[in-house]
C-alpha cells in the first residue's frame, strides 16, 4: 500500500515543477518503473488521480513504461533477463550477479500547459 | 493533422513516441520537462542528509525489519544484554499504535524514540529525522531502527541507515523469501528467528529458506539464532561489532 505514499512523492515534485514553469495544467507523466520496484503499477495508476484531486495534475494522463529486470553474472560475464526475482545467471546458474536494471522508479518527464514558452527544459 | 502540434498524425497525443515535442496551440504551449529523478527523490535526500548526520557522530544505524511478531524487539533485548556495556545503544521503534515496544526498550535503560505512524504500514526518511532531532547524538554508538512490522512497504523507502537486516522467523514459513522477494533482497544480512522452536516445526527448513533467500540476494549471510535460547546470538553480535565505526566506548 505504499504506492500512496510514492504518489504524494511523485505528485510533490509534479508540483514543484509545475509552479517554477508557471503551468496551467499538468498533461502527462512519463514513469520508467522496474520489475523489481516492489510496485503494483495498476494500485500506482488507481492512487494518482485522487492524491492529485484539486491540484493542476489532476486530469495529467500516467504512462508508465516497465523495464524488465537484467542481471550481469560475476563468474561467467554474461546478462539474463530475469523473471520474479531469480538472480541466478540463467547461463551458468551461478547466484553471484550484479543487477544491471530493473530497480528504477523514476520520473522521466512531465508535459505541462503554459501561456508562452518556447523551450524544452531539464530539471537540475 | 494532429489538432496540437500539426503534425501527420490524425488523432489527438500528447507526445510521439520518444521524441523530444514541442506541441503548440494558438492560446497555450505544451511543454517537455524532463526529469530523470527517483520518485523518491525527496525521501532520498533526506535519507542522505540522516545518513551524513549520523556519520558526522561515528553512529552505524542497522535498519531492522521484518512482518510483524518475527521477534524484532525481543532480538534488540537480547542485544542490548550484551551489548549495552560496549556500546551506547539507542533504539527507534516505527509501528501504527501504542509505546509497547519503546517500553520494553527503556525497561533494558535504552533511550527509545517511538514513532507512531497511523496509518502508515513504514517509516521513511522525515520520521526518521524527526526521531533523530529528540536523541542526544553525541552519547550514541549503535542506532537500531526497528520499522514497522510488514514484509512489503520498509523495503522502499531509505531511511539514512548503514544496514538492513530482515528477520525471518521460523513460524512463518521458509518460502518468505520467495513470496516477498523485495524486502529480502534489499537485506545485508537475514536472521531465521525462533530457531528454539525448530524440533517442534515440521513445515519450516532453514536450508530452503537460505535457498530461496539466496537466490533473490546472492552476496548477504544469513544467521540462524533464539532470542530466548541465546542459540546463534553471538554470530549476530559478531555481525554487528564488524559493522560498527570505529568510535567504541570505555565504559
Amino acid at each position: 500500500m505504499h504506492e500512496f505514499s510514492l504518489c504524494r512523492g511523485l505528485l510533490q515534485q509534479v508540483m514543484q515543477i509545475s509552479e517554477a514553469h508557471q503551468a496551467q495544467a499538468v498533461k502527462s507523466i512519463h514513469l520508467k518503473i522496474g520489475a523489481l520496484a516492489g510496485i503494483e503499477v495498476e494500485l500506482l495508476r488507481r492512487a494518482f488521480p485522487i492524491v492529485a484531486q484539486g491540484t493542476t495534475a489532476q486530469h495529467a494522463t500516467l504512462e508508465i513504461t516497465t523495464l524488465a529486470a537484467t542481471v550481469l553474472c560475476t563468474e561467467c560475464g554474461q546478462t539474463s533477463v530475469i523473471k520474479q526475482h531469480r538472480l541466478t545467471c540463467h547461463h551458468c546458474k551461478n547466484r553471484a550477479t550484479q543487477l544491471l536494471c530493473g530497480d528504477e522508479l523514476r520520473l522521466e518527464n512531465i508535459i505541462i500547459k503554459q501561456p508562452r514558452n518556447n523551450e524544452q527544459h531539464d530539471v537540475q | 493533422m494532429c489538432s496540437d502540434c500539426g503534425c501527420h498524425h490524425n488523432k489527438n497525443h500528447t507526445v510521439h513516441n520518444g521524441e523530444r515535442a514541442l506541441l503548440k496551440t494558438a492560446a497555450t504551449t505544451s511543454t517537455v520537462i524532463n526529469v530523470h529523478r527517483s520518485l523518491l527523490f525527496e525521501n532520498n535526500q533526506q535519507a542522505e542528509r540522516n545518513r551524513k548526520q549520523l556519520r558526522q557522530h561515528n553512529i552505524t544505524a542497522i535498519n531492522l525489519m521484518s512482518s510483524p511478531g518475527s521477534g524484532k524487539t525481543a532480538l534488540l533485548e537480547r542485544t542490548i544484554d550484551a551489548f549495552a556495556s560496549r556500546y551506547r545503544i539507542a533504539v527507534i521503534e516505527g509501528d501504527l499504535e501504542t509505546e509497547n515496544d519503546a517500553k520494553r526498550i527503556r525497561a533494558k535503560g535504552v533511550t527509545a524514540i517511538q514513532i507512531t505512524t497511523g496509518s502508515a504500514c513504514h517509516l521513511d526518511a522525515e520520521m526518521v529525522n524527526s526521531a533523530l532531532q529528540q536523541l542526544d547524538l553525541e552519547q550514541i554508538d549503535l542506532l537500531f531502527i526497528e520499522n514497522v512490522g510488514n514484509l512489503v512497504c520498509p523495503a522502499s523507502f531509505d531511511l539514512g541507515q548503514h544496514r538492513n537486516v530482515t528477520l525471518l522467523s521460523t513460524t512463518e514459513g521458509d518460502d518468505k523469501p520467495a513470496k516477498y522477494p523485495v524486502i529480502f533482497r534489499v537485506a545485508d544480512l537475514m536472521l531465521i528467528t525462533k530457531c528454539d522452536l525448530l524440533p517442534l516445526l515440521d513445515d519450516f527448513d532453514p536450508q530452503q529458506a537460505t535457498d530461496y533467500f539466496k537466490a533473490v540476494s546472492s552476496c548477504a549471510p544469513v544467521i540462524q539464532l533464539s532470542s530466548k535460547s541465546g542459540m546463534g546470538i553471538d554470530g549476530w553480535l559478531e555481525w554487528l561489532a564488524s559493522h560498527q565505526t570505529n568510535k567504541t566506548t570505555d565504559a
